[in-house]
C-alpha cells in the first residue's frame, strides 16, 4: 500500500527534488519542479492531518527498523497541523518567488535558491515528523544550513553579515541542543522520544537531566528567537530576499516553537518542567517582555521589513505565553497562534516584497502614496495588518480570544490585560504604514516613477493568504479542532506517562 | 405599517443588514453618474426604514425574531435577536439616515467635495453595521460590529485628507480601537470566563456565583471600554472627529456612532448586569458620579468654544453622559428616560449639526462670534437652530422635555438629589451656550451699512439641506406631542418602565 508510506513523504519528496533542481539547470524548470513537489507535500500533509484528527498517532518505522532501535516517524495532530502550515506556506511562497527573486537574487543563483528552499523544507518537515531526539537535531541542522544559504542569497551585501550572525547564533543554539540530547542519552540510553519520556519519568529530578533540559531550552530559545536571544532575527529577516523572509517568518521560528513544545510536553513532561523546575514563570516573564519590548521596537523602525521582523519576535512571545500557561487551553492557544501567525506574517512579508519589487525600497517613505498606485497589494497589507492587530473576523482575533481566555482561566488577570495592551502597540506600528500608504503624497523615493500593481504571480499567493486570514477568522472549526486535538494529544502524553509511574 | 408581511419575520433582520450593503455596492457601481448614485442611496434608505418599521410592527405584536449566521467559536455565534431597545435605536438611526442622505447631497455638492462615491459608500457601510449592532444577540456580535463601525467610519472622518483630518483620524481610531481592545474585549472575555455566556439575557447573566470584586471591575471596564459613549477622560475622539464633513458629524457623531456607544452601555446594563442587580455593585456609584461630572464639565468646556461644531461636540459629550447616568441610576424610570433620550437627543442634535453645516455652506462661517445678524440671511436655518436648541435644553414644547422628565423622575425615585441638581445645572448651562447663538443671529444689530431686511436678501443653504433641516426640526416638535409610540416601545424592554414603582 502506498498510503502507508505517507508519513515519510513530506521529508523524502523535497529531499529528492532538491538536487534535481540543480540538475535541471533552468530557473523556470526548477521553479515548476519545486512548486509541484511542495504542493504534493502539502496535499500529503493535509491528508495526514485529517487522518491524525480521526485516528490519533501515525507511526512509521524508517527502513522497517522497529522503534526504539530504528528511527521512528511519529506524526500526531500537533506535527501534522504545523506540517500542513509549513508545506502550505512553502507552496505559496514558491509561487510568489518566481517573480520576486528576479530582482533580488542574481540570476545565476536561481536554481540554488530553489534547491536551498527545498532542503530547508526537508529539514523542517523532518523536525516535525521525527520521533527521535537525535534525528530531530539532524533535521534542525539541515534546515538551518539551508536557511543560512537562503539568507545570504540577497543582493544587498549586508545580507552576508546578517547570515553570518545568524550562522554563529544558530550554531550555538544547535550545539546546546546537541549537548542536551547527549546528556539525556547518557542517562537513559535511548533517543526515541516515547522511550525517553518513559525513562525520564523514572528518574526523580536527576541533575544531569536537569542540566540537559536547561541546555535544550536555551538552545531552542535561540532558534525560536525568544527575547533576549532574538538579536539574530531582525537583521536576517531584513536583508534576506523577500520570498525567504516570508517563508522563514511564517515557518522556521514556528517549527522551533514546536521543538520546544515537543521537549517540554512529550519528552520531559509538563509536570516536570513547569512544577518541579518552575520554567513556567521564567517563560511567562520572557514572553511578556518580548511582547512589549519588541512591539515597541517595531513602532520606531523606518525599514518596514525590520518592523515586521520585530513584530514576529513579539508574536513569538504570544506563542510562548500560551505554552507557559501550562494548561490545555493555553497550549492550544499557542498552537493556534502558530497557525494563524503564519497566515498573517506570510501575507505581510509578501506584500512588502511586492513593494520592494516595484519601488526598489522597503523604507516607510517608499510606501507613501502606494494606496493609489498598488491598491491590491496595500489592501492585502491592510487586511493582514488588521489581523496582526486582532480585529474581529480575522485570525488574529481568534488567537487573541483563546490566549486571553486561557490566561483568565488560570486567574492570570494581569497577564490577560497585558496581552490586550500589547496589541495596542500593533495598532501603532501597522497604523504608521497605512497612514503613509493612504494619506501621504509620494516621497522623493518614488515621486515621478510610474509604479504599477504587483505582477499576478505575486498577487495570487498573497491574496490566497489574505483570504485564509479572513476565512479562518470566521470559520474556525478546522483550525480550532486541529489545535485542540493537538493540545489534547500533547497533554495526554503527560498523563499517560503519569499513569505508568 | 408592515409592507413586508409576506416575509418570514426573522428574514427582516438579515435584510436590514444586507440592504445597506447592496446600497453600498450600487453606490460604487453608479459612481460615475452622481444623480443615479444619490437616488440609490435614498432608495436604500427608504427601503431600510420600511424594513425597520416592519420589525417594529412585529415587536409590538410580540413576534419573536432571531437569526444566526455562523458559529465563530465553539459556543459563540454571530447571532441576531430583536428586542425593543434595539428596535428603538434602529428606528432612530434608519429614519435619520434618509434625512442625512438628503442633506448630504446638498452639502457635498454645495461644498464641491471630492471622492463623493467613497463617501456615500462608507456611509452605507456604517449604517449596515449600526443595524447589526442594534439587533445583535450577544456581546461578541455586538463587539464585532462595534469595531467594524469604527473602521468603516474612519475614512469618513479623514475624508478631507488634510493634515488636520489625519490628526483627527489618528485620535479617533486610537481612542476608539484602544479602549475597545484594552477594556471592552477584556470585559467581554472576563464575562465569558466567569459567567459562561455572552448572550443578552433579561435580568443579567451574573448569577451571584461571581465574586463582587470581579463584577465591580467588569462594570468599570464596560463603561470605559465602550469608548463611543465618550465618558471622560476618553472623550477626546469626539471633538477630534469634527474635522469630518458635517453630514458625517451629524449622523455619525450625533446619532449613529455615539448612540451605538450609549446603546451598548444600556444594553450591557439591562441585559448583562440587570438593572435590579446594579445597585449591589460597588462601582456603580463611582461610574455614576463620573458620568455626572462629565455632564457638567463638558458643558463648561462647550461654553468656551467659539467654533460652532466644537461647541456642539462638547454638548454631545455632555448629553451622552445623561444616558450613562440614566443607565447607572439603577431605576426602571431612569433607564426609560435614558432610552428615550437616545431618540430625542438624536433629532435635536442632528438639527443643530445640520444648521451648522448649512451655515458653513451658505455663509462660510464656522465661529459663533461671526454669526451676528445671520438670522436675517438664513431665517429658516436659524429658526430650526432655535428649535433644536430648545429641545436639547429640554424645554416644552420640544422632544427633549420628555427624556429629561423621566431622567429627573428616576433620580428622584432613587433619592439621589445630587443627580437632580446636576441635571438642573446642566440644563442651565445648555441655555448659556446654545441660546446666545440664536439671540446673536436674530437680535444683534446687523453691520451698519446694510439695507433693510427683505426676502430677496436671504441666502439659504441648498434646497436638499433645507428640506432635511425642516424635517428634523419638525420631528423635535412632533415627538413632544406624540411620544406615545416610542414610550410604548420602551415599556416593552424588560425591567424598564415609565411608570414609577408603587404606582398602579
Amino acid at each position: 500500500m502506498f498510503v502507508q508510506h505517507f508519513p515519510v513523504l513530506p521529508i523524502i519528496l523535497p529531499l529528492i527534488a532538491a538536487p534535481l533542481c540543480i540538475l535541471v539547470g533552468r530557473s523556470h524548470l526548477a521553479w515548476i519542479l519545486a512548486t509541484l513537489v511542495s504542493a504534493l507535500s502539502f496535499y500529503v500533509s493535509v491528508d495526514l492531518l485529517l487522518t491524525t484528527i480521526e485516528q490519533g498517532v501515525l507511526s512509521y518505522a524508517i527502513g522497517g527498523w522497529e522503534p526504539p532501535w530504528g528511527i521512528e516517524i511519529r506524526i500526531d495532530a500537533a506535527s501534522a497541523m504545523i506540517l500542513s502550515v509549513v508545506t502550505g506556506i512553502s507552496t505559496l511562497v514558491l509561487v510568489y518567488a518566481k517573480e520576486s527573486i528576479v530582482k533580488e537574487i542574481d540570476s545565476r543563483q536561481h536554481t540554488l535558491f530553489y534547491t536551498a528552499h527545498l532542503l530547508c523544507l526537508t529539514g523542517l518537515s523532518g523536525i516535525l515528523s521525527t520521533g527521535d531526539a537525535f534525528n530531530l537535531f539532524v533535521f534542525l541542522e539541515i534546515s538551518s544550513l539551508a536557511t543560512y544559504t537562503l539568507v545570504s542569497l540577497g543582493a544587498d551585501k549586508r545580507c552576508l553579515t546578517a547570515a553570518f550572525r545568524y550562522l554563529v547564533m544558530g550554531t550555538i543554539g544547535a550545539t546546546f541542543i546537541l549537548i542536551g540530547v547527549g546528556m539525556m542519552y547518557m542517562k537513559t540510553g535511548t533517543l526515541n522520544m516515547i522511550d525517553l519520556s518513559a525513562r525520564i519519568a523514572e528518574f526523580d529530578s536527576n541533575r544531569t537531566l536537569n542540566t540537559g533540559l536547561a541546555f535544550i531550552l536555551v538552545g531552542v530559545s535561540i532558534k525560536l528567537a525568544l527575547f533576549p536571544l532574538h538579536m539574530w532575527l531582525p537583521p536576517a529577516y531584513t536583508h534576506a530576499p523577500s520570498a525567504v523572509s516570508a517563508f522563514l517568518a511564517s515557518t522556521a521560528t514556528k517549527v522551533a516553537v514546536y521543538v520546544m513544545v515537543r521537549f517540554i510536553f512529550t519528552i520531559y513532561g509538563a509536570e516536570y518542567v513547569f512544577y518541579t523546575m518552575s520554567m513556567d514563570i521564567i517563560l511567562l516573564v520572557l514572553a511578556i517582555v518580548a511582547i512589549f519590548k519588541c512591539s515597541f521596537m517595531a513602532t520606531v523602525q523606518s525599514n518596514v521589513k525590520t518592523m515586521l521582523a520585530y513584530s514576529s519576535v513579539a508574536q513569538i512571545g504570544y506563542m510562548i505565553l500560551g505554552i507557559s500557561l501550562a494548561s490545555n487551553l493555553g497550549l492550544m492557544a499557542g498552537l493556534l497562534h502558530i497557525f494563524n501567525h503564519a497566515l498573517m506574517k506570510g501575507a505581510l512579508f509578501m506584500a512588502v516584497g511586492a513593494v520592494l519589487f516595484r519601488t526598489g525600497s522597503v523604507d516607510i517613505k517608499a510606501f507613501q502614496g502606494l494606496g493609489k498606485q498598488m491598491p491590491l497589494t496595500m489592501a492585502a497589507f491592510t487586511i493582514a495588518g488588521l489581523s496582526i492587530i486582532g480585529v474581529p473576523l480575522t485570525v488574529g482575533f481568534v488567537s487573541k480570544w483563546y490566549l486571553v481566555t486561557a490566561a483568565l482561566e488560570q486567574q492570570h488577570w494581569v497577564v490577560a490585560f497585558l496581552v490586550l495592551l500589547g496589541s495596542l502597540l500593533a495598532i501603532v506600528y501597522i497604523g504608521r504604514i497605512l497612514e503613509a500608504a493612504y494619506f501621504k503624497k509620494p516621497s522623493q523615493l518614488t515621486a515621478g516613477k510610474d509604479i504599477k500593481e504587483a505582477p499576478m504571480l505575486m498577487l495570487v499567493p498573497m491574496w490566497g493568504l489574505v483570504i485564509a486570514n479572513i476565512y479562518f477568522g470566521i470559520d474556525t472549526s478546522l483550525s480550532v479542532t486541529a489545535a485542540d486535538s493537538a493540545a489534547q494529544w500533547l497533554t495526554q502524553a503527560v498523563t499517560e506517562t503519569g499513569a505508568k509511574q | 405599517m408592515n409592507i413586508w408581511s409576506a416575509l418570514d419575520p426573522s428574514q427582516l433582520i438579515n435584510l436590514t443588514i444586507i440592504v445597506p450593503l447592496i446600497g453600498a455596492a450600487l453606490v460604487v457601481l453608479l459612481g460615475k453618474q452622481p444623480n443615479l448614485r444619490e437616488a440609490a442611496s435614498i432608495i436604500t434608505g427608504i427601503v431600510l426604514f420600511t424594513l425597520v418599521l416592519a420589525v417594529a410592527d412585529n415587536t409590538f405584536s410580540n413576534v419573536s425574531m432571531a437569526t444566526s449566521w455562523i458559529t465563530l467559536l465553539p459556543g459563540l455565534e454571530i447571532a441576531f435577536l430583536v428586542e425593543p431597545l434595539g428596535v428603538l435605536f434602529a428606528l432612530v438611526a434608519s429614519f435619520l439616515w434618509i434625512i442625512t442622505t438628503i442633506y448630504a447631497i446638498g452639502y457635498m455638492r454645495g461644498h464641491n467635495e471630492e471622492n463623493q462615491t467613497r463617501f456615500f459608500f462608507c456611509f452605507a457601510l456604517s449604517i449596515s453595521t449600526v443595524m447589526a449592532i442594534c439587533f445583535s444577540s450577544n456581546l461578541l456580535t455586538l463587539f464585532i460590529f462595534y469595531e467594524l463601525l469604527t473602521l468603516s467610519t474612519y475614512p469618513l472622518v479623514t475624508h478631507a485628507g488634510t493634515e488636520d483630518a489625519k490628526r483627527g483620524g489618528r485620535v479617533y481610531l486610537g481612542i476608539l480601537l484602544g479602549t475597545s481592545v484594552a477594556f471592552l474585549l477584556f470585559a467581554i472575555l472576563g464575562t465569558w470566563v466567569s459567567a459562561g455566556t455572552l448572550d443578552f439575557t433579561p435580568g443579567g447573566v451574573f448569577s451571584g456565583a461571581q465574586s463582587d470584586g470581579l463584577v465591580a471591575l467588569l462594570l468599570v471596564l464596560f463603561c470605559y471600554g465602550i469608548g463611543k459613549a465618550a465618558l471622560m477622560p476618553f472623550h477626546r475622539w469626539l471633538p477630534a472627529a469634527m474635522v469630518a464633513p458635517t453630514p458625517v458629524s451629524s449622523l455619525l457623531h450625533a446619532v449613529a456612532v455615539v448612540k451605538a456607544g450609549v446603546f451598548s452601555i444600556l444594553k450591557v446594563v439591562i441585559y448583562i448586569f440587570g438593572i435590579d442587580n446594579l445597585r449591589d455593585i460597588a462601582t456603580t456609584d463611582v461610574m455614576l458620579y463620573i458620568g455626572a461630572a462629565t455632564v457638567l464639565l463638558s458643558s463648561c468646556v462647550a461654553m468656551t468654544k467659539d467654533n460652532l461644531k466644537a461647541r456642539l461636540a462638547y454638548s454631545t459629550i455632555s448629553q451622552l453622559s445623561y444616558i450613562v447616568v440614566g443607565a447607572l441610576l439603577a431605576s426602571s424610570v431612569a433607564a426609560a428616560g435614558a432610552s428615550l433620550h437616545i431618540a430625542t437627543h438624536a433629532v435635536g442634535k442632528i438639527t443643530l449639526f445640520f444648521c451648522a453645516g448649512a451655515i458653513m455652506v451658505a455663509a462660510h462661517k464656522k465661529n459663533v462670534s461671526e454669526m451676528a445678524g445671520l438670522g436675517r440671511k438664513m431665517p429658516i436655518t436659524m429658526i430650526a437652530f432655535a428649535i433644536g436648541s430648545l429641545s436639547i435644553i429640554g424645554l416644552p414644547p420640544m422632544a427633549g422635555t420628555w427624556s429629561k422628565w423621566y431622567l429627573m423622575m428616576g433620580a428622584l425615585e432613587t433619592e439621589r438629589l445630587i443627580i437632580v441638581v446636576v441635571l438642573t445645572i446642566s440644563s442651565l448651562l445648555n441655555v448659556a451656550y446654545l441660546l446666545p447663538i440664536t439671540i446673536k443671529a436674530f437680535f444683534h444689530p446687523a453691520p451698519p451699512n446694510e439695507r433693510p431686511w427683505s426676502w430677496s436678501q436671504t441666502n439659504e443653504a441648498p434646497l436638499p439641506s433645507l428640506i432635511a433641516i425642516v424635517v428634523t426640526s419638525t420631528a423635535c416638535l412632533l415627538l413632544f406631542f406624540y411620544p406615545q409610540p416610542l414610550i410604548d416601545l420602551i415599556n416593552l424592554i424588560p425591567d424598564v418602565s415609565t411608570e414609577l414603582k408603587g404606582q398602579p
